[in-house]
């Protein structure tokens, strides 16, 4: 069994507070599946994800975020691509290990962030409606002690609730990422003291990560991006991947883990090519994929769902980047899932076909495929789950045939 | 008052709004400032039970005095780590969840203006003793008291040396052939009393050094090892003059005569009023406010009571809303009670020393700088703004940023940062924004 030292190798105590502790009670596992979920928090755009580009509308309306069709998209399946960062995907897909699904929404429909990402998690339809998660209330169904892991220094809403669940978080102190960065220089603008001192500790960072060559940036960089163009000094995510998966892989560790990522919020020059957004699917890519070989045997009884709150505007704005938006993009992963696929009822980009004229209108609910995954990956009842897990969610037929069963 | 007055009682003098102290304080800023001063303090159950300075002390010229006998020493380094981490912790324990945090942010400013740090180690096992002994009781009590209680704690008498000083021709000094150490009479006329520009000379350090030798502690083979003593046999005998006074009685009533002749000295009210005015004003204290308050100081002769209201009475207090950039350890402090952080002490130690100011470990003796100058610089500030988000990480799952803006910065955020808390893109975003605006990181 992997132990909690090696486990946490050269994790120092923490400098924010405690670490938020890995109190892994290891369970007697009453199923040999693992369920990830992976959240990006703040919107990931999905346009520019999974890019639709035989749409005839795709180039027009993307603008400078279009990205080329040589030397650019990886195609998937003639219709859709994906994000040239998205590399490792494209190989899980070819090999049957990856579905990307397009224009999927919650039933939420204004543009909140927080509301969003609350029904997200919450499983019902109202934000601040329940206090504990869907994901939760399917451990209760599975029984067991401590099969759900979140992976951060708190447990987010999805996996709050009566069940107790494991945490683990990576051992630095987060870095600040370059978005968030950005917006504290903007409120800095007129401050003597501290807005000099952050465009000065930027600077500073941006050439010690020219000198020191980090693998995530991208070759060129845009030039509104050049005064912060560093990458984010985080974890990267395939690090904390690599122990995510031990940690699931275990004989009698945790079947459920929900991996929360951010840097979505793509308002201002969200780059196409290169750039902010570029980097941060190359880690999203690079980590997701390095699931697969943490994970080991146990990736064949392995789903992955990828899922953000919402998608973003199919115009781009008037900042070279894209806003609250409504259809979003997907992904599952896994040995257990019957990959290669993209399912999309694409509603498609003309000025007619959008939702509320400005967003990719949504075709797919998300729990629907969270119900499949639970139904037919976990192997939870349906009733309980219809009943429980997502009540007041019948117009949302669980996803069939999404995985080997 | 308007909102902006509560925000800068309690910001400014006070240790950033814990839930609802924005309300209380709403009514009557200045009241409610005062009562602070007025009421008694209250029993603080956090700092009962730890050890005195002199026992800790103790414990260490005993252990000393064994030198050679394997382990005792690494015994006492580990004990003291033990009661400096004790210490640290039910400190800001006391900060984060106290009630009367304007007399706790006056704790924080004489403990950093007698500074004692673990620079020195045997400090680690006293440094919280010494605040608890000798600036907590005298906080609204006289200058002259504290300063004396300071002078004659462990914790002071190790770190600048004085425990060490012998008088060349006292009868210790003139067997063993040892002398004067000036540390302690340097930085008490330098730092601690009349300031650099007070008018001293070096003679008048010299012969302050002289008059306070013998003041030491009681040896490892007394019952009271590490409790204050005056040891008449390294005295130094004879008159001596200070600041153009003659003391010619010798004995340890001098250092008392010495000490008060100091803590009244005009030049010691300029300079404790123009640090006051730097802390709870501006970095460049104006100079009609120092004036105001060194009178205040001279006309009390000292009462701190008294100088603590005229501090609040200062017009310059209240005309600019956030002069000031908050310490590290002022941020971290104001974060955690508005997040009404209730874990042990010890976890925000790593904080305190990641951001830059780990506890009673000051860099010299002249304690903590008071200057944004001196706190902002390009590391220091992402650090906060990582902090920030690791905070906001922690935090945005108990506590709602809206209700966390509303109880903290929200009577002097600007709209800029108020737009950029409601259009974080997550709640720990959000969480992180607040805690790095300008706002938040000013008082």
């Amino acid at each position: 069994m992997l132990s909690r030292r090696t486990l946490l190798g050269g994790i120092g105590s923490g400098t924010l507070l405690a670490p938020f502790g890995a109190s892994f009670a290891l369970a007697n596992a009453p199923t040999d599946r693992r369920l990830v979920i992976v959240i990006l928090r703040g919107a990931l755009d999905g346009l520019a994800a999974v890019p639709p580009y035989a749409d005839p509308e795709y180039r027009r309306i993307r603008g400078t975020l279009a990205l080329p069709e040589n030397d650019g998209i990886l195609d998937l399946n003639g219709r859709f691509g994906l994000h040239p960062a998205l590399a490792p995907l494209q190989a899980l897909y070819s090999v049957g290990e990856m579905t990307a699904l397009h224009a999927v929404a919650t039933p939420y429909r204004s543009r909140s962030h927080f509301d969003a990402q609350d029904i997200l998690e919450n499983g019902v339809t109202g934000a601040r409606e329940r206090k504990d998660g869907w994901l939760n209330r399917a451990l209760g169904l599975m029984g067991g002690e401590r099969l759900g892991l979140a992976v951060g220094q708190s447990v987010p809403l999805i996996l709050r609730g009566e069940m107790p669940v494991a945490s683990w978080a990576p051992p630095e102190m987060p870095a600040a990422d370059i978005d968030f960065l950005s917006r504290l220089a903007a409120l800095y603008a007129h401050d003597a003291v501290l807005g000099p001192a952050l465009d000065q500790g930027l600077r500073a960072q941006a050439m010690a990560d020219d000198a020191l060559g980090d693998p995530r940036e991208g070759q060129g960089r845009m030039s509104g991006e050049r005064m912060y163009g560093r990458a984010p000094r985080s974890q990267p995510l395939s690090k904390t991947a690599q122990a995510v998966g031990r940690l699931l892989a275990a004989r009698d560790g945790a079947r459920v883990a929900v991996m929360e990522l951010g840097g979505w919020d793509t308002h201002a020059n969200q780059g196409a090519l290169t750039g902010q957004l570029n980097n941060r699917l190359r880690d999203l890519g690079e980590g997701l994929a390095a699931l697969k070989p943490a994970l080991g045997q146990a990736w064949r009884r392995t789903a992955v769902a990828v899922v953000t709150e919402f998608g973003r505007t199919v115009a781009v704005n008037g900042t070279n980047g894209t806003d609250h938006g409504t259809g979003a993009a997907a992904f599952l992963l896994g040995g257990a899932i019957t990959g290669g696929r993209v399912i999309a009822h694409w509603p498609g980009l003309g000025a007619h076909q959008l939702y509320e004229g400005r967003d990719l209108a949504p075709t797919l609910d998300l729990r629907s495929v969270m119900k499949a995954l639970l139904i037919d990956h976990l192997g939870l009842p349906a009733g309980d789950v219809e009943r429980i897990v997502f009540p007041g969610s019948r117009e949302a037929a669980p996803l069939r045939d999404t995985l080997r069963v | 008052m308007t909102s902006t007055a509560a925000a800068i009682a309690v910001s400014r003098f006070g240790l950033g709004p814990r839930p609802g102290e924005l309300a209380a304080a709403g009514r009557d800023p200045v009241g409610w400032l005062k009562r602070q001063i007025q009421i008694s303090a209250l029993p603080l159950p956090a700092l009962s039970g730890l050890p005195s300075g002199a026992q800790r002390m103790g414990d260490f010229l005993r252990a000393r005095a064994q030198r050679g006998q394997p382990g005792q020493e690494a015994l006492v380094r580990h004990s003291f780590r033990e009661t400096f981490q004790q210490e640290a912790s039910a400190r800001l324990r006391v900060q984060i969840e106290g009630a009367t945090p304007f007399r706790e942010r006056l704790v924080t400013f004489w403990a950093n203006h007698f500074t004692v740090s673990v620079q020195r180690p045997p400090v680690f096992g006293l440094a919280g003793a010494f605040e608890r002994e000798a600036i907590r009781p005298h906080v609204f009590g006289r200058f002259a008291d504290m300063l004396l209680a300071v002078v004659r704690h462990p914790a002071m008498l190790v770190y600048l040396d004085n425990g060490q000083s012998i008088g060349p021709n006292s009868t210790v000094g003139l067997r063993r052939g040892r002398g004067l150490n000036e540390n302690l009479a340097r930085e008490l006329l330098e730092l601690h009393t009349l300031g650099v520009e007070g008018g001293y000379t070096q003679s008048d350090v010299r012969e302050l050094a002289k008059i306070l030798t013998g003041w030491t502690m009681a040896r490892a083979e007394e019952a009271d090892a590490g409790s204050f003593r005056f040891v008449p046999q390294i005295h130094e005998p004879g008159g001596k003059t200070l600041l153009g006074r003659r003391f010619g009685h010798g004995g340890e009533s001098d250092g008392r005569e010495a000490l008060t002749l100091m803590a009244r000295h005009p030049a010691t009210a300029r300079h404790i009023a123009t640090k006051l005015a730097r802390h709870f004003i501006a970095d460049q204290p104006p100079a009609a406010a120092v004036d105001r308050l060194a009178r205040v100081f001279l006309e009390a002769d000292g009462n701190l009571a008294a100088l603590s209201e005229a501090i609040v009475e200062q017009p310059e207090a209240w005309s600019e809303t956030l002069p000031k950039i908050r310490t590290p350890h002022e941020f971290v402090v104001a974060a955690l009670r508005a997040t009404e952080f209730n874990g042990p002490g010890e976890t925000v130690l790593g904080a305190l020393r990641t951001l830059g100011q780990p506890s009673f470990a000051a860099p010299s003796p002249s304690g903590w700088p008071d200057t944004a100058e001196r706190w902002i610089g390009p590391e220091a500030v992402l650090r906060r703004a990582e902090w920030s988000m690791a905070l906001g990480l922690r935090i945005a799952a108990i506590r709602s940023p809206e209700r966390l803006f509303e109880e903290t910065i929200a009577p002097v955020a600007s709209r800029a940062t108020a737009l950029a808390v409601v259009r974080a893109p997550s709640a720990s975003d959000a969480v992180a924004t607040l805690f790095a605006s300008p706002e938040f990181q000013r008082r």
